[in-house]
């Protein structure tokens, strides 16, 4: 079997501003392969940060968006009929695991939680994947490192991880940057001027403020992040926050109505 | 006859004119004229007088004629010259002809006020049909006497007309009228104290027709507006707005929340000012904005050793700090503060005969806020100066402003400012708050009011042992529209009995359990269905895939769809069950020892039992009413308890009594109901006759409120599901359920029919 490594390969450095400690103790756990988790809200920079960590460690970067729908075959891997009978084909996780690649499970409470106990044997001491249907049991390359998110805020408590999976990572938590340090961001990601994305990350704190009053989720730093492209491409700022920042998250006419106004009292 | 001799001969003529002998007239005839003159045409006084001379003659004593002789020019003036005299004769002459004579008086003392609102002809005739339909309906009916009794609610609705046509458009007033005369025709002391504005009805009702924007309206916006632009999340206290006439309330907030008034009219500025209307919305989010202002950065200062002026003084400086402060934050701010802040004009108060304190003081405020003030007072110039420049580096501070307010009070003070003639023109500011934060005394001064019963609060705790009531509106089909906060419905926990009873029952149901099972165990969640001929799926479907492969050898066309997908199917239904517990249960069932109350008792019993091997989440709950003012709603078992003893005991417990009071027994369930995360939602109504109350006569008001409460769960996604008991329920049932009903008439068979129901229902 011969795949290409270097498609995974992240090649440009992906622009991440740290918050904290977070890059030396992820280059700790990936130094003793330790399986790690992120969590925080979404769009607050965890799938960057594992980007920019793959790009900085030089390994390649497998990512699998989870949902709902996915199966265990859909990790591991599954067998195609062929002219002269069938085939397999590996899986994501599969082959991350041959090719030494660290494999990066996005939303993994999306996937329903029968599917994720085939990540299990890979993530503790033995370091393997057994692919039953197929009668082999792969050792992990040893650059292979699993890494997980999932947002704990928004999802059911349906949606939670199994006690026994969480226990298998070490975790890092992670939520919006402050606003000095998102307003560098702003400029940094998009070359906006500071005092315009210091008013956007104001924005954003005010829909911060209403989670749970019915916001499920503030307005993300992404989200931030569209508006100031919006902005720097001429677009009036008032209309580029509507629809980058209040459209997309409410339906609810009261808080649209509320964001709106801290718009336009904003950038009056 | 009188032997007043007018000087002048037109005087005589007109005092020949009007024919009359009281003396009362003649005392102010001269000064009446004189008014009279100076507002009335030619043309018009003839018709003035002879519409007074006909007052006179009415036989109701001098009043009458001598309020019109008063008020009219009043009227004119306020309507112009459109003739309104002939259509309130008539009306006039319609009350003489009815026994409502006395209504008379008040009617013509009102009318300038009312004339003044009303502004065209047009909209006084829209009044005077409004109070003619008032009179037709409320005459005469009462307790079925012979019509010579007056209309109790008439004089009244006169004497109220100018304070509610202040608050309400015609419309409002046409309603609040409306509801007063349906809901009252019966009883004359209710009548009036409905239409005196007496009763809480007519206050609510009143509250809801008005116009502006009302509080209870943007009450959520308000709050959202608090948590996201100032992280506050300060209780909002309405305070009511619509009959303090003399002293408005001021907006202030302590420790129990922020007050404000109930209700905000759009303003509109006055035309020399900066253009736009500031909406209600806008002004309500302008008066938090500025209580926020005080929260964050205003100190409290001691204010034993300052004069009222030297607070004053104080109190507008540092509402100016606070209002740039936040301008700071939310620029856009600054043009709704502009468009309410009065601008007083530069010289308007005269130093030398009034206290121009209060002008001086409000343009100063203008000056600190608008840039482009464009007074040239130079005394205020370098104040300004001095505030932007304390407030250039950081948001200085309560203490300083003091400072600055103290020296401008040294300079700018004057003999004048001690005078009893104030200037209040353009000098209040209503979207600032009383800034009763910001002072504290150290001595109590008698100025206020310092009394505070200790006990008091320790009272309050000790009433506070149940729920408070919950208020719901009811609906009434006569005028399409809810009473507001109609029936108060008390809430507790149904008390408690033997649960073996129950246990009992379900052994005496045991075969019926058996065959439930049965059908139970079908209708069980299958937690995986194989999905098979999948283009795209988990698995290989080994079968299909020999088959392809042998047709593919073949050299036929062989099938893709060689994969199988698993998927889990779940039931996503959360149930409230609703009984109805009136008195009607209590009667035996025909043919049988067992009343009514026990045969549901079983029904519901076996039916908990299902459910609860289903896992669906479901509630009971058993209702009864003694009139709107206490329907009692009683909880059995809740969402989250499963079939355990408690439960058991409670229904054990279950007793009939009282009456059905449907529609907001309803309303209150779909409030539970609404709050579960279930994709299904079904409410079970099992009761035994139609909705009705001791305190309600029209029998249609009940079943129409039923049926109302019926769609508005209907739009909140959840399912209404009668199980009717009573075999002449056809009469009524459909119309409040549409097709959404069983009528079970052999009652006997209930504890069967009710599980089988469900599931059939659930299926």
């Amino acid at each position: 079997m011969n795949i290409d490594k270097d498609q995974y390969k992240v090649r440009k450095e992906p622009y991440y501003q740290a918050q904290g400690n977070e890059v030396a103790l992820f280059e700790a756990a990936y130094r003793n392969r330790l399986p790690v988790m992120v969590k925080g809200p979404t769009g607050c920079g965890k799938s960057r940060f594992v980007e920019h960590m793959a790009w900085k460690l030089g390994k390649p970067l497998i990512t699998v968006a989870c949902n709902e729908d996915m199966t265990a075959s859909d990790l591991v891997g599954r067998y195609l009929l062929e002219a002269n009978g069938t085939r397999w084909l590996d899986g994501p996780l599969t082959t991350a695991a041959r090719i030494g690649a660290i494999c990066y499970l996005d939303e993994i409470v999306e996937a329903r939680q029968d599917t994720t106990v085939v990540i299990h044997p890979l993530t503790d001491h033995r370091r393997t994947l057994p692919l039953d249907k197929k009668g082999e049991l792969i050792e992990a390359h040893p650059d292979f490192q699993l890494v997980i998110s999932y947002n704990p805020g928004y999802q059911s408590l349906l949606k939670d991880l199994k006690q026994s999976t969480k226990q298998r990572f070490t975790a890092f938590d992670f939520d919006y940057p402050d606003a000095a340090l998102e307003t560098t961001i702003l400029a940094r990601e998009t070359g906006l001027d500071e005092a315009l994305a210091g008013k956007l990350v104001k924005i954003g704190q005010t829909a911060r403020n209403l989670k749970g009053h019915g916001l499920d989720e503030g307005i993300s730093t992404r989200l931030l992040v569209y508006a100031a492209t919006l902005i720097k491409d001429g677009v009036n700022p008032v209309e580029a926050c509507q629809m980058s920042l209040v459209r997309p998250i409410t339906d609810d006419a009261d808080i649209r109505e509320t964001l709106d106004h801290a718009i336009d009292t904003t950038f009056a | 006859m009188t032997e007043t001799e007018y000087q002048h001969p037109l005087m005589k003529a007109y005092w020949a004119q009007l024919d009359t002998r009281f003396k009362q007239v003649e005392n102010v005839f001269e000064d009446v004229m004189a008014e009279a003159l100076a507002v009335l045409s030619r043309e018009e006084l003839p018709h003035y007088l002879e519409a007074a001379r006909l007052l006179g003659k009415l036989g109701r004593g001098v009043e009458p004629m001598l309020v019109f002789l008063e008020e009219w020019p009043g009227v004119v003036s306020a309507l112009g010259k459109e003739a309104t005299l002939p259509d309130v004769m008539a009306f006039v002459m319609k009350m003489q002809k009815s026994p409502n004579g006395k209504a008379i008086a008040p009617f013509i003392q009102t009318l300038a006020p009312v004339a003044r609102r009303l502004h065209t002809r047009e909209q006084l005739q829209h009044y005077l049909q409004i109070a003619a339909d008032l009179m037709a309906r409320t005459t005469g009916s009462i307790h079925g006497h012979h019509t010579t009794f007056p209309s109790p609610g008439l004089p009244l609705f006169f004497e109220q007309a100018p304070r509610l046509l202040d608050q309400l458009s015609l419309a409002g007033v046409k309603n609040w009228v409306e509801y007063g005369i349906r809901n009252y025709p019966n009883h004359p002391e209710r009548q009036e104290e409905y239409f005196a504005l007496k009763s809480a009805d007519s206050r609510a009702v009143m509250q809801r027709e008005r116009h502006g924007v009302l509080f209870v309206d943007v009450e959520r916006k308000l709050d959202l507006y608090l948590r996201g632009l100032w992280a506050d999340a300060e209780q909002l206290v309405p305070y009511s707005t619509a009959f303090d006439e003399i002293r408005k309330p001021i907006p202030y907030y302590d420790k129990l929340g922020m007050r404000i008034p109930d209700v905000y009219d759009d303003f509109t500025p006055a035309p020399t000012r900066t253009p736009g209307v500031i909406s209600g919305l806008d002004r309500y989010r302008a008066t938090l904005a500025h209580m926020v202002g005080h929260r964050r950065w205003t100190t409290a200062q001691i204010a034993d050793n300052w004069s009222p002026f030297q607070r004053m003084a104080v109190e507008f400086f540092e509402d100016c700090r606070v209002e740039t402060l936040l301008c700071r934050d939310y620029p856009g701010l600054r043009r709704i503060f502009l468009a309410l802040h009065p601008q007083p004009v530069e010289g308007a108060c005269d130093p030398e005969t009034t206290s121009c304190l209060r002008h001086r003081l409000a343009m100063l405020s203008r000056a600190l806020l608008d840039p482009e003030h464009g007074y040239r007072d130079a005394l205020l110039n370098e104040f300004v100066g001095r505030f932007h420049a304390a407030l250039a580096d950081g948001p200085a501070s309560s203490p300083a402003m003091a400072e600055l307010a103290l020296s401008y009070v040294a300079r700018s003070r004057r003999p004048s400012d001690q005078f009893a003639k104030v200037w209040f023109d353009d000098t209040v500011i209503d979207y600032r708050d009383d800034n009763r934060h910001m002072w504290q005394f150290i001595e109590d001064s008698d100025d206020e009011d310092f009394f505070d019963d200790p006990d008091k609060s320790k009272k309050k705790e000790a009433e506070v042992q149940a729920l408070p009531p919950r208020h719901y509106p009811e609906w009434d089909y006569h005028s399409q529209t809810y009473r507001p906060d109609w029936v108060s419905l008390y809430e507790h926990l149904h008390p408690k009995g033997r649960g073996s009873d129950i246990d009992r029952l379900l052994q005496k149901h045991d075969a019926l359990a058996k065959r439930l099972k049965r059908i139970l165990d079908l209708l069980k969640p299958q937690d995986k269905v194989r999905i098979r001929y999948q283009e795209e799926g988990s698995e290989l479907d080994l079968d299909v895939a020999i088959r392809s492969l042998i047709d593919f050898k073949g050299g036929a066309t062989p099938d893709p769809r060689i994969n199988m997908n698993h998927r889990t199917s779940g039931r996503n239904i959360a149930v409230s069950l609703l009984l109805d517990l009136s008195e009607s249960l209590n009667e035996k069932v025909a043919g049988s020892e067992q009343t009514i109350l026990e045969l549901s008792q079983e029904a519901v019993t076996l039916l908990a039992w299902a459910v609860e091997r289903l896992g669906d989440p479901f509630a009971i709950a058993g209702f009864h009413s003694n009139t709107r003012h206490d329907v009692r709603f009683m909880h059995i078992k809740g969402y989250g308890e499963g079939f355990s003893d408690d439960v058991k005991s409670r229904l054990a417990a279950m007793e009939a009594g009282w009456s059905t009071r449907m529609g907001a027994a309803l309303r209150h369930a779909a409030h539970y109901l609404k709050a579960r995360p279930a994709d299904k939602k079904l409410l079970l109504v099992l009761t035994d006759g139609q909705p009705a109350d001791v305190d309600t006569q029209d029998e249609r008001l009940l079943i129409e409120d039923t049926r109302r409460a019926v769609r508005e769960l209907d739009e909140q996604g959840i399912f209404t599901y009668c199980i009717n008991l009573d075999p002449k329920a056809d009469e009524y049932v459909s119309d409040i359920f549409g097709r959404q009903y069983t009528v079970i008439d052999n009652i006997q068979r209930l504890p069967e029919k009710l599980p089988e129901l469900f599931l059939a229902l659930t299926k």
